[in-house]
């Protein structure tokens, strides 16, 4: 075996390993503490699961590739409120109106454009300006929430297209509608991280700019690219969420990012830069979809969700350290 | 010739850009309306910044040392649903001892967390931000918190009362500016923290123990959102779970906007209180234009960009980055 392979083997593997421990938890406990007489690992609840985790982790797939390239975006709560209200409003222009269910693709269409285009706004700016991006995505985290209140003031946006519910509340193969656009994103931002030029360059981008630059690496584009995949990505987000719910509040979105990131960094993603698996987002995003809901399965409130998840974060960064400090001093040897 | 002077006018726009866009911004709204300048209104606009001023003035220590603090929000909500359930429990007196030495609590171990085990900051207080907000809502079973006896209480005098002419908040502000600008400006221990930020690495091979640094700087953070709570506090005598929620993002707004670096190493007391003071005045003379609240957030936007641009294109001596 080579040295550091049982290390890596250990950190690709944390997170479903953490995973299936909360199922035996919350099965366990679940059997003495809830109320409900529903197993926890009922096949129907599951399956929620997966729909509930979809719009959390449709981003956290966006905010990986950011993070993998050695960026972050604060603003993509404020990116989803937006396209919310845009495919929302959308659908009741008047320009619109003779088309009928035809304005659904058109209005998602649209929102989608404007995910990309705030995406692509943040990334031009950390591009052309050398700002960091924690600071520019600070900013338009302000920025695009202010929008969102311009846009309609503090009344919500609400448009009710029966079809498009119908469509978002479908299950096919069981699955529903969110959850198989959140089985697509991860296999296309896989395949694009894994097998693609693009992939390549933005974890050598992350992992040693400098580095990337001298082999003639464009630093600038692969970034902006990747600001406009999460803006992409929010958009598409809110667009399988809104679909359904059908009213959106200006303060919608709020906290995404913390959630988002979360999720990525239980993953086992660096936020210094190149290193970060899709894959291993995807069970972070399940795993903490898993303990929001196990947790009110065995009757705890919202304060002990939140106490919980915030010293499990704290919890998995200190093991990720310790094993790493471990994975050094095996190639001392 | 021309060049040199031009240069010149772009450093000092880039060094006192800051300043120059406070005074912009102060004549525009003057001349838009009359009551701006009004010495009742600066003083209103001053006391309600107050409460994120005092926050901004920890986490400035914090950002200086290189670390970053998210948890203030959450920690803020934490020492007034505290001190405002102790104050009828225990009575004033000790219930605001006891709630700064339980905020203190919080700040020693995010201190730990960082300074000690050295973990990222960025996470260990995105955690804490949670973790605070779920020990808020535990402590206060998810109720509001109020104060029985509202009348009677000498408890407001922290948020309402006024000494000199001078509301109370606005006091404890620009003293503990005072206080903490001399502390960082004029001895050893903030000397060190520049050095900590600026290159930890450098820092301890001269001696200088960072992790007890970095921990110092989390409790002054601690000790200061716990000041903030006070006010807050004492101001409305009663008070929501999620009154600091957000706040965190605001309070960094403000310090970048006075020009620290979150890359550590740079920044003073007296730009994040200018800070602080552009968003007060921008909120306010955006107000008395006439446009809604939510104007501001696009406005700040502008400006943080436009402020953290100037100061990394005089640095870099060039407007465009040169990244390709």
């Amino acid at each position: 075996m080579q040295p550091g392979t049982l290390s890596t083997f250990l950190k690709r593997g944390a997170i479903w390993g953490f995973i299936v421990l909360e199922l035996i938890f919350f099965s366990v406990a679940g059997e003495f503490l809830s109320l409900s007489e529903k197993a926890f690992m009922d096949f129907d609840n599951m399956l929620l699961l997966f729909k509930q985790s979809a719009p959390i982790g449709i981003i956290a797939m966006g905010m990986t590739v950011i993070m993998i390239n050695g960026n972050i975006d604060l603003s993509v709560g404020a990116t989803y409120a937006i396209c919310a209200i845009v495919l929302l409003d959308a659908m009741s222009w008047p320009v619109f109106a003779g088309l009928g269910d035809a304005v659904i693709p058109v209005a998602w269409l649209l929102a989608l454009l404007t995910g990309v285009a705030l995406g692509a706004l943040n990334g031009l700016i950390v591009w052309k300006t050398g700002v960091d991006a924690f600071i520019v995505t600070l900013g338009s985290m302000l920025g695009y929430r202010g929008l969102v209140f311009m846009y309609n003031g503090e009344q919500p946006t609400s448009h009710l297209n029966w079809t498009l519910v119908d469509f978002a509340e479908a299950q096919f193969l069981w699955l529903h509608t969110a959850t198989w656009f959140l089985l697509i994103v991860t296999a296309v931002i896989w395949f694009l991280m894994n097998r693609t030029v693009h992939g390549r360059n933005a974890y050598a981008i992350g992992d040693n700019r400098e580095a990337a630059v001298n082999a003639g690496i464009r630093v600038g584009p692969h970034m902006m690219i990747n600001f406009m995949i999460i803006g992409f990505l929010a958009a598409l987000s809110a667009v399988v969420f809104y679909s359904e719910s059908g009213s959106v509040n200006p303060n919608d979105g709020e906290l995404y990012e913390l959630w988002v990131i979360t999720a990525v960094v239980l993953g086992g993603t660096k936020l210094a830069g190149g290193a970060g698996s899709i894959v291993s987002t995807f069970g972070g995003v399940l795993a903490i979809q898993l303990l929001r809901k196990g947790l009110a399965h065995i009757g705890a409130d919202t304060s002990t969700v939140n106490l919980v998840i915030g010293l499990i974060l704290i919890a998995v960064l200190f093991l990720d350290r310790q094993l790493n400090v471990k994975g050094k001093e095996e190639l001392k040897i | 010739m021309t060049s040199v002077t031009k240069t010149q006018i772009g450093g000092f726009l880039a060094r006192q850009g800051i300043l120059v866009a406070f005074a912009l911004f102060i004549i525009g709204f003057t001349l838009a309306n009359q009551r701006f300048l009004d010495p009742d209104n600066i003083l209103g606009v001053v006391r309600s910044s107050a409460i994120l001023g005092v926050m901004a003035l920890g986490v400035t220590f914090v950002v200086i040392s290189g670390n970053l603090d998210l948890s203030v929000g959450s920690m803020m909500s934490f020492s007034t649903i505290v001190v405002l359930d102790l104050h009828d429990k225990l009575g004033p007196t000790l219930a605001i001892p006891a709630m700064f030495a339980m905020t203190l609590c919080l700040g020693a171990f995010i201190g730990f967390l960082v300074g000690y085990l050295k973990l990222n900051s960025l996470i260990v207080t995105l955690g804490m931000l949670s973790a605070i907000h779920g020990l808020t809502l535990t402590y206060s079973g998810g109720q509001n918190m109020d104060i029985a006896d509202k009348a009677g209480t000498w408890f407001s005098v922290f948020g309402q009362g006024e000494a000199l002419g001078i509301p109370v908040p606005i006091l404890i502000f620009l003293l503990l500016a005072a206080v903490l600008g001399t502390i960082l400006a004029r001895t050893p221990f903030g000397r060190k923290v520049y050095a900590v930020g600026g290159n930890g690495t450098a820092a301890t091979f001269s001696g200088i123990r960072r992790a007890r640094v970095v921990f110092a700087c989390y409790l002054m953070s601690a000790f200061c959102v716990a000041t903030a709570g006070l006010i807050q506090a004492s101001r409305s005598l009663g008070s929501q779970n999620t009154v600091g929620q957000g706040l965190e993002l605001e309070v960094l707004a403000a310090v970048i906007l006075g020009g620290a670096s979150l890359l550590g190493g740079s920044g003073t007391i007296f730009k994040t209180v200018i800070g602080v003071l552009i968003l007060g005045f921008i909120q306010n003379g955006l107000l008395l234009v006439g446009l809604q609240f939510y104007v501001q957030y696009v406005v700040t936007w502008v400006i943080i960009i436009l402020a953290v641009w100037l100061d990394v294109a005089a640095k870099r001596g060039k407007l465009l980055s040169p990244i390709a």
